[in-house]
């Protein structure tokens, strides 16, 4: 009997690691390396106004939400109604970033299901996606009054995310 | 028995008759090979083997052809013909994708498990072992008779 529990302890070892690792799972939440750092600087024309541009240098100073969307993006839509509520309250400006589209594809999007955005950064090749990072969309950032990413949210932000995570951050980050 | 040596013989020339379209059909989808930047091609072909496509994780970059990795290649390619360095390249991917799109892990204080992991039950196993013979031996140097026969002791 005793001879069996070597190789039984093993086993169990063996399978608690691989049901934790199970259970943390989902590789999709990979922690982004830019929390914590600068945003990248970029300055893109906007979406409805190709000759106005932005960049993140140009809101230093407040907390802010980059949110990450495109007109081909489903999961996007889900999302769409939590940021309508969440831009309402007015307590960061929203800024949103089409990624990868076409310039008419996503003013006819906003268009059609409304729109939670001060403004819109365009990225027609994905190339600033790029150096935020941007994995899958949609994405959103919250980036603090210094300029530097806090917090990534991948995937759509769903009403609990909003509630436990974003706006208390979002709250903590103004008074700082 | 002949007719079995005879399937045995036929057999592997059948499958390499079915592979080989596959393989010239997978050789069609490279597209971008030889031509005059060949060993660009080649040159970003290698890195891209060790980068992880982020979308589909179980592949490479390299093999992917999801839109970000297209996009990736297309970044390598570049960044290589201006003359960046593996090592600037796989930098650039660090600092936006993290660690995990490398499909061969730094050495770090989060990875070092992952290093030293195998060394580490190699070492274990070689413990165990080492126990078990002491043990063996003890009982043989204790009772040789009752255990084993005693020309197979000292064979």
């Amino acid at each position: 009997m005793k001879r069996f529990l070597i190789p039984l302890g093993l086993f169990l070892v063996m399978a608690c690691t691989l049901a934790l690792a199970l259970k943390r799972g989902d590789t999709q939440d990979l922690p982004s390396p830019l929390i914590g750092k600068p945003a990248p600087a970029f300055n893109l024309s906007q979406l409805d106004d190709p000759a106005k541009t932005f960049g993140p240098q140009k809101l230093k100073g407040q907390v802010w939400l980059l949110n990450v969307w495109a007109s081909w993006c489903t999961s996007c839509r889900k999302e769409h109604p939590v940021l309508l509520d969440f831009a309402k309250q007015g307590l960061v400006p929203v800024i949103g970033f089409n990624y990868q589209d076409q310039r008419d594809a996503g003013q006819q999007w906003l268009t059609l299901h409304g729109n939670p955005y001060r403004l819109t950064a365009f990225d027609e090749d994905g190339r600033v996606g790029m150096d935020l990072g941007v994995i899958g969309v949609p994405e959103t950032f919250v980036i603090d009054k210094q300029g530097r990413i806090r917090y990534k949210v991948t995937g759509p932000i769903t009403p609990e995310v909003l509630k436990d995570k974003l706006v208390p951050l979002l709250k903590e980050l103004q008074r700082g | 028995m002949a007719e079995r040596r005879r399937t045995g013989r036929i057999l592997p020339s059948l499958l390499l008759a079915l592979a080989l379209p596959m393989w010239v059909l997978a050789q069609g989808t490279q597209g971008t090979q030889g031509g005059p930047n060949a060993n660009l091609d080649e040159h970003v072909n290698r890195l891209t083997s060790e980068l992880r496509c982020l979308v589909c994780q179980n592949q490479t970059v390299a093999d992917s052809q999801a839109e970000l990795a297209l996009q990736l290649k297309k970044e390598v390619r570049k960044q290589l013909a201006q003359g960046s360095t593996d090592e600037e390249v796989r930098a650039f991917m660090v600092q936006r994708y993290g660690d995990f799109v490398l499909y061969k892990p730094r050495l770090n204080s989060s990875t070092w498990l992952l290093w030293g992991g195998p060394l580490l039950l190699l070492g274990l196993a070689a413990l165990l072992v080492g126990l078990y013979w002491r043990e063996r031996r003890a009982a043989w140097d204790g009772a040789p008779d009752s255990v084993l026969p005693t020309e197979e002791v000292h064979s």
